[in-house]
């Protein structure tokens, strides 16, 4: 039975991977761009989600503004209103760091040096503003616990898998059913063409980074409610985990992304369950290194032909 | 005869730093501060011939930097002092002089050899891969030591001044100033040395165009490979040092902070300078400790200042040029291409 309740938390785990690693591959599928803020981003919307939430039901530590919301009602508010801010997050990183350097055509190595000071100005100015304190999460929904034959189903696992696997199929509608998703696939072919046929170059990046930025909002309200202590580095590891995910199932592939994210929660899942925890981001980190090693565009990855 | 004023100059210099460290005129702080700056140039100019002279992004330095420190320092904890776990010294307190300088040697060479696990790869990858590899790499080592139980694991590993304080015994000198600073000598040293023999002008072909470079005969995976050990050895040296100027070191103390503190220092100076990264560490060095009011905005105002360089001056202070290409009349002295 042991082993089925590993495969569950396996599937939650990766499930957390693949939502966020969605945003990674959504931003490189379109800009060729390693968003690597991306993780900090689903740390501020871990954070927009506490605030949002502490403040509607009334608790102390976020605005007193004299709310008493139900938790069921704050959590249908919360979802939405946290995936919108997030996204406005995302969306302002791309119009003040990542725009001007596309604009000026500098260097894809600035941008990506950008990105990751950006993702270190989130991070620690989210220290600086709030202090080393944790935040704890509110309990918004009642912890329901099914047991299947000796197996511990909680009402919160199921829903992060069942958020995975729509928001995965919904993305994959996007990119590769609508008119949206076929200009975000022309501008990862062609950057300079695109605008030529009549296609708004800024604003398909500003829909993916919506999309990417959205997602990872909606990660953070999922993680936090699962695990409910907020700090200000929860962002780094999880975005590089999630972040191998991407690589390893190809980045710039929504498959990849989710196939990666579930293949990840299963070797840490699997690591933890033979060896000590410790060694748990030694063995991600390796997998990682040997399947670039190996196979260099990862599972879906088509390798890109440079011309002469 | 002009160009040996520049070598007489430097050597004065560091016997009067030396000389100002032992009459205590400099106090504690300032001299642990230019230490530190030693550290760092070795740092930048070493990342620099793989982010700088070969344009990859490598940004996993903080990791080899690691595996430096932690060997150099098991071979003197082995060697000069008492250790709950590794047993007595294994050689009389009057070898340290050998001792230490050894140990930095096979601290660098390990961490040369940690650099194959970035060299080989790099000879199919390019690019934001590689970039991820080294990346990987940093936490990796991170994640090894921190499981290794003999060095501390997380707790940190100490032991090292005993070597430092067995030299001071013997003659009563700052023997860690002049450790430092001829290391940072013997870096700038070899790495100009090698950029601009013919050998290394195969570093910057492969910056320009990696097809052509080996059109022109560039052997670029026999180049990979020693840019990449010969930038991680070096930064095993840096490792090994700040190990033994702080008598104390800890996995935290190497991860992705770190590499990005290098990082903005190569980028600051400029890619392909080496003045330009021995000026970027000297004042990032200062800049540091200068901030040190801001406590956490430190960390906020930092990397705000490397987006900023990225938007309006991203070439960094110097560009690829070096100093003598602002001021000519320098290359009388020495010639820095």
């Amino acid at each position: 039975m042991e082993i089925f309740q590993n495969i569950l938390n396996a599937l939650q785990f990766g499930s957390f991977y693949a939502l966020i690693a969605l945003g990674y591959t959504l931003v490189y599928g379109v800009l060729r761009l390693i968003n690597f803020a991306h993780g900090d981003i689903f740390m501020v919307g871990a954070y927009i989600a506490y605030f949002l939430a502490v403040t509607l039901i009334g608790a102390t530590g976020g605005f007193n503004v004299g709310l008493h919301v139900s938790p069921a009602v704050a959590l249908a508010i919360t979802v939405p209103v946290t995936m919108i801010l997030t996204a406005l997050v995302g969306v302002t990183l791309e119009r003040t760091a990542y725009r001007p350097l596309r604009r000026k055509g500098a260097n894809r190595l600035y941008v990506v040096i950008t990105a990751l000071m950006a993702g270190l100005v989130l991070e620690n100015g989210n220290l600086a503003l709030l202090g080393a304190t944790r935040k704890r999460f509110p309990d918004l929904i009642d912890k329901v616990v099914w047991n299947i034959g000796g197996v511990a189903v909680t009402n919160l696992k199921v829903v992060v898998i069942v958020a995975a696997i729509i928001v995965f199929a919904m993305l994959q509608f996007i990119v590769t059913r609508t008119k949206i998703g076929m200009a975000m696939r022309g501008i990862s072919y062609d950057k300079f063409a695109i605008p030529l046929m009549g296609i708004p170059l800024d604003t398909i990046i500003v829909v993916t980074f919506v999309l990417g930025s959205g997602m990872a909002g909606l990660a953070g309200i999922l993680f936090a409610m699962s695990y409910p202590i907020l700090e200000p580095y929860m962002g780094a590891l999880i975005g590089w985990k999630a972040f191998i995910a991407a690589v390893v199932g190809g980045i710039g592939d929504i498959r990849g992304a989710i196939v990666g994210g579930f293949l990840l929660g299963f070797i840490e899942i699997g690591v933890v369950a033979v060896f000590p925890s410790t060694l748990r981001d030694l063995f991600a980190f390796s997998v990682l290194l040997i399947i670039l090693w190996l196979r260099p565009t990862g599972l879906f990855g088509v390798a890109e032909t440079t011309k002469i | 005869m002009q160009k040996k004023v520049f070598t007489i100059g430097l050597f004065a210099c560091i016997v009067a730093l030396v000389a100002l460290a032992q009459f205590h005129l400099l106090d504690d702080y300032y001299l642990s501060v230019i230490m530190f700056m030693g550290v760092n140039v070795i740092l930048a100019a070493s990342l620099n011939l793989v982010n700088g002279y070969m344009g990859e992004f490598s940004c996993g330095h903080g990791g080899f930097m690691c595996v430096g420190a932690y060997v150099s320092s098991l071979c003197t904890v082995l060697m000069f002092s008492k250790n709950q776990m590794l047993g007595a010294p294994l050689l009389p307190p009057q070898l340290a002089f050998i001792g230490l300088p050894i140990a930095l040697f096979i601290g660098s060479m390990a961490a040369a050899v940690a650099g194959l696990v970035v060299a080989i790869p790099s000879f199919k990858t390019r690019g934001d891969y590689l970039a991820i590899i080294t990346l990987a790499a940093n936490y990796i080592v991170i994640s090894a030591i921190n499981n290794m139980e003999f060095v501390g694991g997380p707790r940190g590993f100490m032991g090292m001044s005993a070597t430092v304080r067995d030299m001071e015994n013997m003659i009563d000198l700052p023997w860690m100033l002049i450790f430092v600073l001829l290391g940072m000598v013997f870096t700038i040293w070899i790495l100009r040395r090698f950029v601009s023999s013919t050998l290394g002008k195969g570093v910057p072909a492969i910056c320009q165009d990696e097809i052509a470079a080996e059109i022109m005969s560039v052997d670029t995976n026999h180049m990979k490979l020693i840019a990449f050990m010969l930038s991680s050895g070096l930064a095993g040296l840096a490792g090994g040092l700040y190990a033994h100027v702080l008598g104390y070191v800890n996995p935290q103390s190497f991860d992705i902070m770190r590499s990005t503190e290098v990082m903005v220092m190569v980028y600051l100076g400029g890619m392909g300078s080496l003045s330009g990264a021995a000026i970027a560490a000297v004042s990032y060095t200062v800049l540091m400790e200068a901030l040190r009011f801001l406590d956490v905005w430190k960390w906020v105002v930092i990397p705000l200042l490397l987006i900023l360089l990225m938007q309006f001056r991203p070439e960094g202070l110097m560009g690829n040029r070096e100093l003598s290409d602002f001021f000519p009349k320098l290359r009388k002295y020495y010639s820095f291409k």
